[in-house]
């Protein structure tokens, strides 16, 4: 009769060889080979869009193309990229200049003001708007508020200007309701949720020793704010408002959506203009000719640059900014 | 003690005016977007009726001829797009993440990191862009998979950052008491670090989803869009198929009246979707808090 | 509690005979600063967190110009004791402090008292040395005078000198006091934090453990700092060293779970102790 195995007899059974060195041979290397997939995207990602953009980018030259202020896919087959340049950096930085002070005065009353539960529900809130989608932010600002600005903001001050200084008309611009005023508002309120969670993020970093250190000054509670809080806070603030300025270059819908879309320059206040990513949206799917596909593949690789600065930048402050030296131990 | 130049009642009175404006702001700006909410719901709610969740929307002259039109393709093709998507992104994201995590010291870690953050900040329409030259060329048509794949690639850095703190959060000394056993390290990762890490990895691929789910940029040139029923299942996959962010845009800047109504109805199915996976995934993280 | 109902008669009993000693003693010592005048006065203190209570009914006066200890296992309410003599306990929403501390006759937890004018009496300096990093070493020093609007430089420059030199750390720093304040050592920066403290002239320091987080070196020149102080300010600190007490206050506090167990003269109550748990704990039973 065969013997029923002893304990010591399941022990010494050498292990299967995947309980040994080749399991985790195995396992590191897959997911090292996921992890090196992502840095794969990453780089075709810059590669595709630089071998798809080439055609244009030959045709017109790097600088050329950047600084071509003409975009006439219809009869001259002009590509510049100028007004989309000068579109997205106009309205991403009146945006954060907008959203960057309310943001942080919405971070701070969470964090120092309210009463827990309440900071807490404009917590969630914050975090709920954050979540709803470009379009459907789009959808509301087609219907209702760029109609809204139009009859109530923008013809008085048309109005106004036409009777009175005649001359700044051009600069105002024609106050049909989509256009880069309304684009930008949006594209503050849409800011606004990130900002203010990435703000609160490093209000919460702030040691508790810092603030009792500025009570214990005698310091008022708005004291305390600015003496010890919002210093400390500085680099993830200032890395916020860069990551959210990241943002608000690529946010696509609902910009498309509300910003009137005219290609070519001039520009004007109230009037409609373009961005990068909304000139993609708009013409990629009808881009009949080979050059005018290159050309937008070729902005997608300019907002990529762009964005890649930005990030890299807000890296760089994260890092160089970030308190270490204040504490010891 | 030393003479103060301001009085405790005008630095007091600073305060005051301080906290006014701070609540001030907060409310000038939270209110805006109440309002936004509020008009998608009513609007929406509205512009729901049956048929909108049972027929599929075919050409203008159907909705404006008052024949019976809905999104019912639309939906199905969300639900396809987003399940390519999630199960694209989860394995590459939680792999990503594992190795972050686990392999703390791997020369490759610090460039994975900062790689992994920079795509995650970049705009999503480039993402589409990529699953636009990655996929829909070589297969020369637009599909329901690109658009999987171009949703994957919004939420594979996210997975990848949120697995890695989920895993962080599990204490170092459980992984060495699972190595002191004599468990290979695979092991110890996958039945003891990952399980015990469940809520935190799944909250994770919900936000990321959550992000990803509300998209239309990345799909108005991968999955396209599409006024019908594809004519077999298939055509989900492999060919140009309706989502409803990007529907949701279409019906938007269309010139029919009819169909603004439908793209009102859309928004609000779209939100509450995207609504219901945040909440879900606050739930869980509150779970796990207390 | 034993001690606790027979304290009013200990106190007199003390006040009693520990102010002609204390006169004797000081009139040498001390000169001008000699008086053993009560500064603060606890009177039935209690902290509470919730249902649970930090300091339990607790009274006891801190004389002025002289440097009191307190003293106890960790746990026993000494930070949340010396916490409620200058209202910190109003940032934590939890907590509840009931009874009086009279600061010169004056209930600071009446409600007509604003927490932030107390605050500017009675300075603090914590367990970890806390300049504001982002601020260089004169800001630091200074940033309770800006706070009430003093903007004169010269002004400024003579007070940062003075509590630098008072905090023994104006030879160290005087050459950099552009830098930031987090350039400095441990050491350093825990001395920042007293000068701070000491710009804006308070009645009396209240300190938390200041050296628990340095070395032994800084350390000393940290007690050196408070004896000398003590000439000018009445100082209570809360240590876990013993023999810190033992070399640098004049009156200890013993505390253990919240309550007062036993107040006196350092000397007195590390030699003599009253009660059997002082005792246990001075000679290192619990603790």
């Amino acid at each position: 009769m065969h013997q029923a195995q002893t304990n010591t007899d399941i022990i010494k059974k050498p292990l299967p060889i995947i309980y040994r060195w080749l399991g985790d041979k195995i396992f590191l290397t897959v997911v090292f080979i996921l992890g090196l997939s992502i840095i794969f995207l990453a780089f075709s990602m810059a590669w595709v869009l630089y071998s798809e953009g080439r055609l244009a980018i030959n045709e017109f030259g790097v600088i050329g193309f950047l600084k071509g202020s003409v975009w006439d896919p219809g009869v001259r087959m002009v590509f510049g990229a100028l007004p989309f340049i000068f579109g997205t950096f106009i309205t991403s930085v009146v945006a954060l200049a907008i959203a960057f002070l309310p943001a942080i005065a919405i971070a701070v009353v969470i964090a120092e003001y309210a009463p827990k539960w309440i900071g807490n529900i404009i917590e969630n809130f914050v975090h709920l708007i954050a979540a709803i989608p470009s379009v459907v932010v789009g959808i509301w600002g087609i219907f209702v508020f760029a109609p809204w600005m139009r009859e109530t903001v923008y013809m008085p001050i048309f109005t106004f200007t036409a009777n009175n200084y005649p001359s700044l008309l051009p600069v105002l611009g024609n106050p049909m309701g989509y256009g880069m005023t309304t684009a930008t508002i949006i594209l503050a309120l849409m800011i606004i949720p990130f900002t203010t969670a990435l703000t609160r993020d490093a209000i919460s970093q702030v040691p508790k020793e810092q603030r009792e250190a500025a009570w214990a000054l005698g310091a008022t509670k708005w004291e305390v704010i600015r003496m010890a809080v919002l210093p400390y806070a500085r680099g993830g603030i200032l890395a916020g408002a860069m990551l959210s300025f990241g943002r608000a270059i690529g946010e696509t819908m609902a910009v498309a959506m509300l910003i009137g879309n005219k290609n070519t320059f001039p520009f004007s206040i109230l009037g409609p203009a373009a961005t990068m990513p909304s000139v993609i949206i708009n013409e990629f799917r009808e881009a009949v000719g080979n050059l005018h596909l290159s050309s937008l593949m070729a902005i997608g690789l300019a907002l990529f640059v762009i964005s890649l600065i930005v990030n890299l930048i807000a890296a760089y402050i994260t890092r160089k900014l970030s308190i270490t030296g204040g504490q010891v131990v | 003690m030393i003479k103060p130049k301001k009085t405790l009642k005008q630095r007091n009175i600073k305060d005051r005016f301080m906290v006014s404006l701070l609540v001030l702001s907060t409310v000038v700006v939270l209110v805006p977007l109440l309002i936004i909410i509020a008009y998608v719901i009513i609007n929406g709610v509205s512009a729901l009726n049956w048929e909108f969740f049972t027929e599929e929307l075919g050409s203008p002259s159907r909705a404006m001829q008052g024949r019976p039109t809905g999104l019912i393709h639309t939906m199905i093709g969300t639900a396809v797009v987003d399940f390519l998507a999630l199960i694209i992104s989860i394995p590459v994201g939680l792999g990503a993440g594992i190795m972050l995590s686990e392999y703390p010291d791997h020369k490759l870690n610090p460039y994975l990191r900062i790689i992994n953050d920079t795509l995650n900040g970049m705009p999503a329409i480039l993402k589409g862009l990529l699953a636009f030259a990655l996929i829909v060329k070589p297969m020369g048509t637009f599909s329901g998979l690109s658009g999987g794949f171009a949703l994957a690639f919004v939420m594979i850095p996210i997975i990848a950052r949120s697995t890695e703190s989920a895993l962080m959060s599990i204490p170092w000394t459980i992984r060495e008491a699972g190595l002191a056993i004599g468990l290979p390290r695979w092991r110890v990762v996958m039945s003891t670090i990952v399980p015990a890490a469940k809520t935190g990895l799944v909250t994770g691929f919900l936000i990321a989803f959550a992000r990803a789910a509300g998209e239309a940029a990345p799909l108005m040139f991968t999955s396209f869009g599409n006024n019908y029923f594809p004519r077999h299942w298939t055509g989900m996959i492999f060919g140009p198929v309706d989502t409803l962010p990007q529907r949701l845009y279409s019906l938007a800047i269309s010139p029919y009246k009819e169909w603004h109504a439908m793209g009102w109805a859309a928004g609000i199915v779209l939100l509450f979707f995207v609504i219901a996976i945040f909440f879900t995934a606050r739930l869980l993280t509150r779970k796990k808090v207390y | 509690m034993f001690v606790n109902s027979n304290f009013k008669k200990k106190k007199t009993k003390l006040s009693e005979n520990g102010t002609s000693q204390q006169q004797s003693m000081n009139m040498k010592e001390k000169g001008l600063y000699g008086s053993s005048m009560i500064r603060i006065e606890t009177k039935n203190l209690y902290v509470k967190y919730g249902t649970t209570i930090g300091v339990n009914n607790v009274s006891v006066p801190i004389y002025n110009g002289n440097v009191t200890a307190l003293v106890g296992p960790s746990g026993c309410g000494k930070t949340t004791f010396l916490r409620a003599l200058n209202r910190m306990h109003d940032l934590s929403r939890d907590a509840v402090v009931t009874g009086k501390v009279l600061l010169d006759d004056l209930n600071i937890y009446d409600p007509k008292v604003n927490p932030v004018s107390i605050r500017r009496k009675i300075g603090m300096v914590f367990q970890k040395p806390t300049p504001f990093p982002t601020m260089s070493i004169f800001d630091n020093v200074v940033a309770g005078l800006k706070l009430v609007g003093i903007k004169d430089k010269k002004f400024l420059n003579e007070v940062c000198e003075k509590a630098l030199i008072q905090a023994a750390l104006f030879d160290e720093v005087k050459d950099r006091l552009n830098n930031p304040g987090g350039s400095l050592s441990g050491g350093q920066q825990q001395r920042l934090s007293i000068a701070r403290a000491l710009a804006i002239e308070p009645e009396v320091l209240l300190m938390d453990e200041p050296t628990s987080s340095l070395d032994p070196k800084s350390t000393l020149k940290i007690e050196d700092l408070m004896v000398e102080l003590k000439k000018n300010y009445s100082i209570v600190i809360v240590t876990h060293n013993l023999a810190q007490a033992g070399r640098i206050s004049d009156y200890s506090i013993f505390m253990y779970l919240g309550d007062m167990i036993e107040f006196g003269k350092t000397k007195d109550m590390f030699q003599n102790p009253k009660d059997k748990r002082t005792e246990e704990y001075l000679t290192g039973k619990f603790g």
